[in-house]
């Protein structure tokens, strides 16, 4: 194993994020500030409990959430995307080090930003809401799966990428709306019986619920379903990154 | 001397068809400077981003110091730095950052004085602070090898290094290589500046149509490609060549007042000796005689015109 590259590559995302600490640090919570200030006050005072947990408090993991798998997304297929574009990469591909030992670099970078982001988060929901986790390690496990899968996830889309647009189009095309239909700001058992089943085909549905119960014990579908998609998703996404790497897909090529 | 790299049957063809590389076989030298000459599209870049391990040849091998460049990737990565054509570089980060992170992919410790010596000798060592969007072109390439020497490679790949630089750090670079061929560094370059491979290189090799037409000693290949030509000046010009020397093939210039022999200089007999007796019989004086020798860019220029099928 090479580690000494793991490091360097890794150190070198890091301070990617630590050059940009405002924007890093601030757009997060600044985002945050004000969900809750339109869903949890203005709007939230004149929504009934969900499942006996009042809305400000209910939109939490939902929020959270969204913001993570944006920023997994966004940072990890940034962070593999630039060096393409820029031909800066050519370092990476005659370096002795192997394919998996650079995606620990990117990805283990992308995922310990998408982590510390959530932590901000939840630190800044404090302020307006009374927040109080149930159960604290499924809590960090899932939030800690999420940051990997979707890091790796956003690797994948930064390696498909071959233009600034569909480097663009998957988060918006396709995150965004599956987040916003994954319940995070409702329950899906506030839906018509037919979209219920509908939402159970976005995988979103189960992160943010299996998420939710760890902080509340209330959740749409049981926290070990939500633990296997998200198992299921990782696998997936290292699948296709196997297959890249064998093939050395649109980099080798 | 013995190989530091062979590569045999090398074949590259890109997703999109275009084949790159048509059979390479080349061993290269431990400790020599090896010159690849060749026209854009050649495939010079192609062969050197197969060696290093940027392109995953179709078919073919390559060994690196014994090292298979696939198989064993690491071992054979680990000998080589590469200073890529274009000045692709980082923007925000600094000179000194930037060229402990190339020594730190190649599983190097760090070793901040071997750093430092780097960059004193490149004259980047005032600049090791600043960012390297703030940097000129030239100080960019300067960059780019302290990058490609960071981990202290035993071949180093110089593709097109001058393109785009001035006279000043051309003779740095220069100075440089000289420098590193005398600790023992196998040096390959690719160029457009002729005269330069002309003045730096071992061995020349040309390159064409993803095949190396040629490699040869550099004195050997000036030697034997070379023609030679002798013009002789004469005291009067002439209007009609003498029959006696109608059976060399001489070319009579515009004004009668000079002849040019063409001759091969590496052929057993290059018939001067003839010629010039039968000058000296026939009613003509001789005012003048030079000889030149055609330079490598008209060698090369003569290589990359004939078609490859009657190269080889």
């Amino acid at each position: 194993m090479n580690f000494s590259a793991i490091k360097v590559i890794y150190r070198a995302e890091m301070m990617r994020a630590i050059n940009t600490l405002f924007q890093t640090l601030a757009s997060p919570v600044i985002s945050t500030s004000l969900y809750f200030i339109v869903f949890g006050s203005a709007i939230g005072s004149r929504i009934e409990t969900i499942d006996g947990v009042s809305y400000g408090l209910f939109i939490v993991p939902g929020l959270t959430m969204l913001t993570i798998l944006t920023q997994s997304i966004s940072n990890a297929s940034f962070g593999i995307y630039f060096p393409k574009f820029s031909g800066t990469i050519y370092e990476i591909l005659s370096a002795p080090l192997s394919f998996f030992e650079a995606l620990i670099g990117y990805v283990g970078a992308a995922a310990t930003k998408s982590f510390i982001i959530g932590v901000i988060i939840l630190l800044t929901a404090n302020f307006f809401v009374d927040l109080e986790i149930k159960h604290p390690i499924w809590m960090v496990t899932f939030l800690f799966l999420t940051c990997i899968s979707f890091s790796l996830f956003g690797f994948i889309i930064g390696l498909w990428a071959d233009s600034f647009e569909k480097l663009q189009i998957v988060p918006i095309l396709v995150i965004t709306p599956l987040v916003f239909l994954g319940g995070s700001f409702y329950s899906i058992s506030m839906l018509p019986p037919f979209w219920q089943n509908v939402s159970l085909f976005n995988p979103v549905v189960y992160l943010v619920s299996g998420f939710r119960w760890s902080f509340f014990e209330v959740s749409d579908v049981n926290v070990w379903t939500s633990l296997s998609m998200i198992l299921i998703f990782l696998a997936i996404c290292l699948g296709i990154v196997s297959w890249m790497f064998k093939t050395g897909y649109k980099l080798k090529n | 001397m013995n190989t530091v790299i062979e590569i045999k049957n090398l074949k590259k063809v890109y997703d999109n068809g275009f084949a790159a590389l048509n059979g390479v076989n080349l061993e290269i030298e431990r400790g020599e400077i090896l010159a690849l000459l060749g026209p854009n599209g050649a495939g010079k870049t192609s062969l050197i981003s197969a060696i290093t391990g940027i392109i995953s040849p179709t078919s073919g091998s390559i060994r690196v110091d014994g090292f298979d460049n696939v198989l064993e990737y690491r071992q054979a990565r680990q000998l080589i730095g590469l200073v890529p054509q274009e000045l692709t570089i980082g923007a925000f980060d600094t000179v000194w950052n930037t060229v402990r992170f190339s020594r730190g992919l190649f599983n190097r410790k760090d070793d901040d004085a071997y750093l430092e010596q780097l960059l004193k000798d490149l004259s980047l060592w005032d600049k090791k602070d600043n960012q390297l969007r703030m940097l000129s072109g030239g100080m960019k390439r300067r960059v780019l090898i302290a990058k490609a020497l960071s981990h202290g490679p035993q071949i180093l790949f110089l593709d097109e290094p001058t393109a785009g630089v001035d006279v000043e750090l051309r003779k740095d670079m220069w100075k440089m290589i000289a420098r590193l061929r005398e600790s023992g560094v196998t040096i390959i370059l690719t160029t457009h500046y002729i005269e330069e491979a002309e003045d730096i290189a071992d061995r020349i090799g040309v390159i064409n149509d993803g095949k190396i037409l040629l490699i040869e000693d550099k004195d050997t290949l000036m030697q034997k490609l070379g023609k030679k030509q002798l013009v002789v000046d004469l005291k009067q010009a002439v209007e009609q060549l003498p029959t006696s020397l109608s059976e060399f093939d001489l070319l009579v210039s515009e004004s009668g007042n000079s002849l040019t022999y063409t001759f091969d200089a590496s052929a057993e007999s290059t018939g001067i000796t003839k010629l010039l007796s039968a000058i000296s019989q026939s009613e003509l004086q001789i005012k003048d005689l030079n000889t030149s020798q055609s330079s490598l860019e008209d060698i090369f220029v003569d290589l990359v015109k004939k078609p490859s099928t009657e190269a080889n």
